[in-house]
């Protein structure tokens, strides 16, 4: 391995390390605040590392991995939201009971294959990436292993990602039969002049249903109620965040080696992107727990993604990625705001858990109204010009039945995020119930404040990261 | 720069407010009165001033230069009288909502300044970027108004208006993202500038899918029938400043938007669709009048003479002709003025009687003569009575209509018959005839008598020296950027 090729590579070499290192303090002796600090420490290393990276980007590090600065642009979206989630779990878990700290080296180790997947120029490493995301997630998402909910959402996670896994799996090798190669470009584009096999349609679907099931697109989003409502909170956060950005950047990436002139796969994701949208927000209105509400938000905030991916050309994966940045800082900032609340031990998920909130804690239920507000699309908010970008896409394209479904499924998104917003500023009935006032941890306080000033920032001066993001996806090719 | 601040002052000062503690409630209301007067004093200082140029003062900064997205703001004489309303009408609701908001008094200045700083932008922004932003911002702060402060089906009626509001906000957006596109097409980059997209070449069929866009986001403002379902909800429900601001404002940003935008962006579809419009315009006169006389709440038969009020604005604008588009200016003011002035007693008598249906009301001269007088004379403006704002715009647009299309002009004429009656109902019901319920009420106390007082001055204004806002108009319907349509328009 050249010098160069260890300076991109540092900043996945970084968390694999730390997350070894988290292992051993744990042998060693058990404390929640040291092991949570070397957590941070570890990923902030990681992300001081990608400057580094860049200066010698973009490169090839061995046949599976590629880093330029596409992928630097996700690896460090992707490490801010895990210290985000890191710093949120600090306090929910300081006040359970179950050991807190191998939390730590389970979250690490799913971020490492989240960034594997952002990096990954080859189907070996899509594989290893996906699986070290979805192997840790089993054991997140039913880390209170006492508890009914968390067992549940992590048995169904584990059928349902070991069958999707299996489906990607012999998908990958019928595209192998059919191409070859299973390197990224290679297995992209039928090498047998022009003629689409059977066998190379059928394992490209096969990969369809392994990603759509990771970004939870309909029709394969059947977990994602369950698992969001079962899950702790900030396990919920890194499943929404974390784990579905790795996925997408190797989307895009794919998409971009080839696979994006292919006639079928650009209707199925058609389809899928319409079904989404649609789906997600028709089931999400009869909800009345936040936590599933935002699981079918999410479904149809993928599919507005796909809009912008099936769009394609620069216009479209820049418009993608935008939306993905601030979709993560909003939906991180969601949950935050649940998790600040939720420091109490019990999870604050229910509409009437967060009646009248603003009445209670101001400052909160602002920041949370503004992250609803930016879900929905409201100017001044990075989700209102993340839906722009990704309109522009789709009229750029001349996609017009995608802008206009777009358009009617986000007003009737419109309605149950309306719902929340009323929920929290409805009068109490009873002045000084049980939740008083308390005031927010710094951690937690931190994350939100600094989560809340981003995302005002991407609503209003997004031109610097504009101009960042559209280099970085020129780069794609 | 003066511009920028008229949009800044509302938004500080209802920071400000929302941060006076609960206690010193009374400190938020005279916060939001100085920031509301100082914009008013402002906006005032700058009718003087006559400039040669097109606009009169422009504000451009660049804001988001891969999509040619600039911080433009620009007034001109058109902007001017509404802003001058706007600031108007914001004090008004200040005053008129002295004593009926009790809670939490600090958020609600702070959404009622918001929403003010928001239309102020819808009037300034002359980029469609930035225009779609201030239109869509003002819609979440009189979402709180309505949702938090008003009465009955209150969560029913907010969520009525804002999704209504949104979704053909949205088709607008994509029309203007659409145009933006065929711009850079043709002009190489992308740009929302309002005069650049003005100079679009546009072909026939696109410019009428995209003039149906904008068309959209403005008739649910203005609102035309069958779109207008939302505004009865949502004005009964609101708080009193909540349906001046809905009937005065909001209602006006539709029309402004038509005018401002469709007329100039759009000169062929709109003069194509001109009859269609107009038939459109006469439906909600007569249905928004025929609708007033029917109802037995008095703040829903207000909200139902606004359809009919702004179907007269309708006919003005697509008239395609001068004169008819001067009244619909007029109208627009008088109207601000004249319904905002009946909500506000609707709002003052339903804080002293806490109904707001007819049927209980009645004789309410005999002991609150002075608030039924200024009713009478409201109720007078709002049916046309000559000497009041309300008769010259309707006047005008009737006038010019007759001339585009004699047949809808003269089925429009019977709006005002209905007008009457509704007018004379609401008089003889409620003010006039025996005091059956035996009310003894408070009279008007000196606040109310200031907004009374300011509301019948301006309506007499309007109504006996109207070429002083007719002229504030022409400075712009006499400029070469909307003369093109109103020579199509006359050269049938």
């Amino acid at each position: 391995m050249t010098s160069a090729a260890l300076n991109a590579s540092l900043p996945l070499l970084a968390l694999a390390a730390t997350s070894v290192v988290v292992m051993i303090a744990i042998a060693i002796k058990r404390n929640h605040a040291a092991t949570a600090a070397i957590a941070f420490a570890g990923v902030a290393v990681s992300f001081i590392r990608l400057w580094p990276a860049s200066a010698v980007a973009p490169i090839q590090v061995s046949s599976l991995l590629t880093i330029d600065r596409y992928a630097l642009v996700y690896v460090g979206l992707l490490l801010a939201a895990t210290a985000a989630v890191i710093l949120l779990a600090y306090p929910y878990l300081e006040n359970r009971s179950e050991h807190k700290e191998e939390f730590y080296l389970l979250l690490l180790l799913a971020a490492l294959g989240s960034v594997v997947l952002a990096a990954s120029s080859h189907m070996v490493s899509f594989f290893l990436g996906l699986e070290l995301l979805g192997i840790s997630l089993y054991a997140l998402i039913s880390y209170p292993r006492i508890e009914a909910l968390p067992l549940e959402a992590g048995i169904k996670y584990l059928v349902l990602a070991a069958s999707s896994s299996a489906f990607l799996l012999f998908g990958l090798a019928l595209i192998y039969v059919a191409n070859g190669s299973m390197d990224l470009t290679g297995a992209a584009s039928p090498s047998t002049s022009g003629a689409m096999s059977v066998s190379y349609l059928a394992g490209t679907m096969l990969v369809i249903t392994g990603i759509g099931f990771k970004l939870a697109v309909v029709p394969f989003h059947l977990w994602t109620p369950d698992v969001y409502q079962g899950a702790p909170l900030p396990v919920t956060a890194f499943v929404a965040t974390v784990s579905k950005g790795g996925v997408f950047a190797f989307l895009l990436r794919w998409l971009h080696a080839g696979s994006g002139s292919n006639g079928a796969l650009l209707v199925s994701l058609t389809i899928i992107a319409i079904a989404s949208m649609l789906a997600g927000n028709l089931l999400a209105l009869r909800q009345t727990n936040v936590k599933r509400l935002l699981a079918y938000s999410s479904i149809a905030h993928m599919g507005y993604f796909l809009v912008a991916v099936v769009a394609g050309g620069s216009m479209g994966s820049a418009a993608a990625t935008y939306y993905l940045i601030a979709y993560i800082v909003t939906i991180l900032g969601a949950f935050g705001s649940l998790v600040a609340l939720s420091s109490g031990g019990r999870e604050m998920e229910t509409f009437e858990d967060i009646r009248g909130l603003f009445w209670r804690q101001p400052a909160l239920a602002s920041v949370f109204t503004a992250m609803i507000l930016s879900l929905a699309g409201i100017p001044l908010t990075g989700g209102f010009l993340g839906k722009f970008y990704v309109l522009t896409a789709g009229a750029s394209a001349t996609a017009w039945t995608l802008v206009i479904v777009l358009i009617i499924s986000s007003t009737i998104g419109l309605v149950y995020y309306l719902r929340i917003i009323v929920a929290m500023f409805s009068i109490p009935e009873e002045p000084g119930t049980e939740n008083i006032p308390r005031r927010l941890g710094i951690t937690s306080g931190l994350v939100l404040g600094l989560l809340t000033a981003a995302l005002f920032v991407l609503g209003v001066y997004p031109a610097p990261l504009w101009n960042a993001i559209t280099a970085a996806a020129a780069g794609l090719g | 720069m003066i511009l920028l601040w008229l949009i800044l002052i509302p938004l500080i000062g209802g920071i400000f407010s929302l941060l006076v503690p609960a206690k010193r409630a009374q400190l938020s209301r005279w916060i939001s009165i100085v920031a509301i007067a100082l914009d008013l004093i402002l906006a005032a200082t700058l009718w003087t001033s006559n400039s040669p140029s097109r606009w009169l003062y422009e504000f451009d900064q660049d804001w988001i230069p891969q999509f040619g997205i600039r911080f433009h703001l620009a007034l001109d004489g058109f902007s001017l009288a509404l802003l001058l309303l706007t600031f108007f009408l914001g004090l008004m609701s200040i005053l008129a909502s002295w004593s009926e908001i009790e809670e939490r008094v600090g958020f609600f200045h702070f959404n009622l300044l918001w929403v003010l700083a928001g239309i102020t932008g819808v009037f300034l922004a002359v980029d469609l970027f930035l225009f779609y932003l201030f239109w869509e911002l003002m819609l979440v702060p009189m979402y709180f108004l309505i949702g938090i402060w008003g009465h009955g089906r209150k969560i029913y009626a907010a969520i009525k208006f804002f999704l209504f509001t949104q979704l053909s906000g949205l088709l607008m957006l994509a029309a203007i993202i659409t145009l933006a596109i065929l711009h850079a097409r043709s002009a190489g980059a992308y740009s929302f500038d309002y005069q650049a997209l003005a100079a679009t070449p546009l072909s026939t069929g696109a410019a009428r899918l995209l003039m149906l866009g904008f068309f959209a986001a403005f008739a649910v403002k203005l609102p035309a029938v069958p779109v207008h379902t939302w505004l009865p909800d949502a004005h009964t429900e609101a708080p009193t400043a909540g349906s001046v601001v809905l009937a005065g404002l909001l209602l006006k940003t539709g029309a402004y938007g038509m005018i401002r935008f469709i007329l100039v962006l759009f000169p062929g579809p709109a003069h194509e669709f001109g009859p269609a419009m107009m038939t459109l315009g006469v439906i909600g006169v007569l249905y928004g009048a025929f609708m007033a006389v029917a109802q037995r709440d008095l703040k829903r038969l207000v909200a139902y003479t606004s359809v009919s009020h702004m179907g007269f604005v309708l006919i003005g604008i697509f008239s395609g002709n001068r004169t008819a588009l001067t009244g619909a200016f007029i109208q627009m003011i008088s109207h601000g003025i004249s319904t905002g002035a009946l909500f506000i007693l609707a709002g003052a008598l339903q804080h002293r009687m806490h109904t707001r249906e007819i049927a209980r009301m009645g004789g309410l001269w005999q002991t609150i003569p002075r608030l039924s007088g200024a009713g009478l004379f409201f109720v007078m403006a709002s049916l046309g009575l000559p000497g009041l704002g309300d008769f010259v715009g309707e006047f005008l647009v009737l006038l010019g209509a007759y001339q585009a299309n004699a047949g809808l002009t003269a089925v429009a004429t019977l709006g005002i018959i209905a007008a009457t009656l509704y007018g004379l109902r609401v008089t003889a019901q409620v003010f006039q005839g025996p005091n059956l319920h035996n009310w003894r009420l408070p009279d008007l106390v000196p606040r109310e008598w200031i907004i009374a007082g300011s509301m019948m001055a301006g309506l007499l204004w309007l109504g006996l020296y109207p070429q002083s806002f007719i002229r504030m108009f022409e400075s712009i319907s006499s400029r070469p950027v909307l003369n093109i349509t109103l020579i199509e328009g006359t050269t049938r």
